[in-house]
């Protein structure tokens, strides 16, 4: 932080070498962070035999057309039904989720009722549960109702988000109370202000709560570890794991999870990069105001 | 209990998935009356029967759709899942408790008498057909499934009878014939270093105990004794102490590599550079090396595991899985007749071969044609043959306890210990006696002895 305000403060020879020195760090880290994803890039290109004769950071023959072809070949494409059901949980979950969760916090900033600290109170204490911890009484409760190993085991859970009703509520109070006013004096419901203003100003929050429970779902892996057996149902995650738990006796699964492993992460990069949009664009309005 | 068990269960997530339950398992090692069908009665049920089977066998489903065709009243529907220790040994513990457990699931030989301890396992002796069947399978690996009494919990699967995968062309150039005993085997290893100081005989990883129970299997060190109702530990023996401090002894002297992990990329290299010679190992490791040391094609052999005493016939397990009918299930007779088929039909055993790479415990399947032919890799040699001889050389006395899971991890530790140069092999036994019988008290299990 000093390195980048060092340049407006002193603008002599020496800024130019705080700079020099930001810009040697920052590549260092984005090298560090970087590194992996090259790993996974480069060796999902290998064959079973490169990948354990070859270098690990440079490429061997070339064959990720057919690593992708065993990829969504294995068990009669079951690579592909686990990318589905990722979306579904992490997509459906995140998107429903948030608007829950907009519309807890919302309301619990908006409106004044008995017990509303209280509920509040609630929601922060959800935050600071782990959700590992969670997991195995989840599994009780679904069991106790005959739900588990259902796409609902999985589903239900992910559509909660406490972090997310913080948040909303955190950006809510700064909604100013005279447009709500206007707004109501115009004769609009309490359900139209919420949707047609309150979630406009609200937008770079709630996208800062979808991409946090998006990333949440799509990476948690005890949930489905407890609740699924059924590997149609599985998501990325927990398949993957379920092949790389056998890459002792069944080497060939490795390939397939590496590649399979760079096949899950681009939706991920994806929704951050379509995301990152508004969410840049939302946080600069607000600091324009 | 529920709070107790509950918080054990949490506990099991992150540590020790198998023994965590035990609390509610009650204080014996014999099941509490009435908690699980008794042999008494296994009549069929009659009617289309439904039946859930858990398993993480590779291809499997193929077997059981060729059932489903077959049995159309009898229909298996398969969850395939990870690897019993990867996370569903605990899970099937939640489910049995939960009462959503499978009727069936795959269950390894040493994590039958955790699943008995829970009362998870239902004696299948009176359904029809299996205690007939005991002919079919090799010997020790009916003794498995019986836990040391006349029930009958479980029916064999596969198994990993060992061997010694040795690299031909460095002994032929060293001049030495594989060793059959263990003393021609440090032998061996002297001559290799000294005609190459970089090339190790083998590797002593730090986390695999269970390949270490294999050689313990080999001189009879058998890790727990049940006499009738009483549970004793003897992880350390004057058996396992003598493979103990061989093994001490190559470390002691560099001959093996104490920096290499099993089934490591590390280790994978070094099987292509030539640098580790040997790996004794199960009938299922001929693809490990097979698929991760292409260079050497062709370079790799099989011979019989080498010996305590010149001349003597024991060979070592390491792996192997059963078909386990749960507690819970509404058709046991349906499901044992499931699970003999599945293990002992040629055209299911020959599925599971192809695609699981599964070395059967059944004896006639030990003479398929895949099984019976000779393997490119290893120089065309049918080295099958070995593993066939190794697996009718197999102690049946070796006893698993109910707590391996935890036994597993005290010698881990003491190995690690061991190979950073703190204490010895020796030591890590004494520690995991006494832990193991710590383990046990602790969740009320009577020790002897």
């Amino acid at each position: 932080m000093t390195t980048t305000t060092a340049p407006v403060r002193r603008p002599t020879d020496e800024s130019q070498v705080s700079v020099g020195i930001a810009m040697v760090f920052l590549l260092l880290m984005a090298g560090y962070f970087l590194l992996p994803i090259y790993w996974l890039v480069v060796n999902a290109t290998k064959s079973q035999r490169d990948l354990v004769t070859t270098n690990g950071f440079w490429f061997g023959e070339f064959q990720l057309g057919q690593n992708l072809a065993d990829l969504f070949a294995r068990d009669d494409g079951v690579f592909l039904r686990w990318a589905l059901n990722s979306l579904l949980y992490a997509g459906l979950g995140a998107g429903i989720g948030t608007v829950l969760a907009a519309m807890a916090g919302y309301g619990i900033a908006k409106f004044d009722f008995r017990g509303r600290e209280l509920l509040f109170g609630f929601a922060l204490g959800g935050v600071l549960v782990p959700a590992t911890a969670l997991a195995l009484p989840l599994f009780l409760m679904f069991a106790g109702v005959g739900l588990t190993n259902t796409f609902w085991s999985v589903f239900l859970p992910s559509i909660v988000s406490p972090f997310g009703v913080y948040l909303s509520r955190v950006y809510s109070a700064t909604i100013p109370e005279e447009v709500l006013e206007a707004a109501r004096v115009d004769g609009a419901g309490e359900l139209r202000i919420f949707f047609t203003i309150s979630v406009r100003i609200l937008t770079p929050a709630l996208v800062t709560v979808f991409l946090f429970q998006f990333v949440a779902v799509w990476n948690n892996f005890l949930l489905p570890l407890v609740m699924l057996q059924d590997s149609t149902l599985y998501p990325l995650t927990y398949g993957l794991f379920s092949w790389q738990s056998q890459v002792s006796r069944y080497p060939e699964l490795q390939t397939l999870t590496i590649v399979g492993s760079l096949v899950s992460v681009i939706p991920l990069i994806i929704t951050f990069l379509g995301l990152q949009r508004f969410w840049r664009a939302g946080l600069t309005a607000g600091s324009g105001k | 209990m529920t709070q107790l068990w509950r918080r054990r269960t949490l506990a099991a997530l992150a540590v020790a998935p198998l023994v965590a339950l035990a609390a509610c398992g009650g204080a014996s090692t014999e099941p509490a009356d009435g908690a699980a069908p008794g042999s008494a009665d296994c009549a069929p049920t009659g009617g289309p029967v439904n039946l859930s089977f858990t398993s993480w066998v590779p291809g499997v489903e193929e077997a059981v759709t060729l059932w489903n065709q077959q049995n159309p009243d009898i229909q298996v529907k398969v969850n395939d899942v990870p690897a019993g220790n990867a996370g569903t040994y605990s899970n099937l513990f939640n489910q049995l408790k939960a009462g959503t457990a499978p009727d069936l699931s795959q269950v390894e030989y040493d994590s039958l008498s955790s699943f008995r301890l829970q009362n998870g396992l239902v004696d299948i002796a009176a359904c029809e057909g299996v205690t007939d069947a005991q002919a079919k399978f090799v010997d020790w690996t009916w003794s498995q499934v019986q836990l040391g009494d006349d029930g009958v919990y479980a029916v064999p699967q596969d198994t990993g009878p060992m061997a010694l995968y040795y690299r031909k062309d460095l002994f032929d150039a060293a001049g030495i014939a594989p060793p059959t005993t263990w003393d021609e085997y440090y032998q061996a290893a002297k001559t290799l270093a000294a005609a190459d100081p970089a090339v190790k005989i083998t590797h002593f990883p730090q986390q695999d105990a269970n390949w270490f129970t294999g050689l313990l299997w080999q001189n009879q060190a058998n890790l727990f004794d049940i006499s009738g109702d009483q549970l004793s530990v003897t992880v350390d023996s004057p058996e396992s102490r003598q493979v103990a401090e061989y093994w001490q002894k190559m470390i002691d002297e560099q001959l093996v590599a104490t920096n290499l992990q099993g089934f490591s990329p590390d280790l994978y290299a070094a099987w292509n550079s030539g640098t580790v010679a040997t790996w004794v190992s199960a009938a299922w490791g001929y693809s490990t090396i097979r698929d991760n040391a292409p260079d050497t094609s062709g370079k790799w052999a099989v011979a019989p595991m080498p010996q305590w005493t010149a001349g003597a016939k024991n060979a070592g397990n390491w792996g192997g899985s059963t078909t386990a009918v749960f507690a819970g299930t509404e058709h046991p007779a349906e499901a044992a007749k499931f699970a003999l088929w599945l293990n002992t039909d040629p055209a299911s055993l020959e599925i599971l071969n192809k695609e699981g790479g599964l070395y059967p415990a059944s004896s006639d399947a030990q003479s398929l044609p895949a099984l019976s032919t000779g393997v490119e890799y290893y120089g065309g040699e049918q080295i099958f043959d070995v593993f066939k001889a190794a697996s009718g050389e197999v102690d049946t006395d070796f006893t698993w306890g109910p707590t391996m899971t935890d036994t597993y991890r005290f010698l881990s530790d003491g190995f690690t210990a061991a190979l950073n140069g703190q204490g010895t092999l020796t030591d890590a036994l004494t520690a995991a006696q006494t832990q193991s019988v710590d383990s046990l008290k602790a969740q009320g299990i009577t020790v002897g002895g």
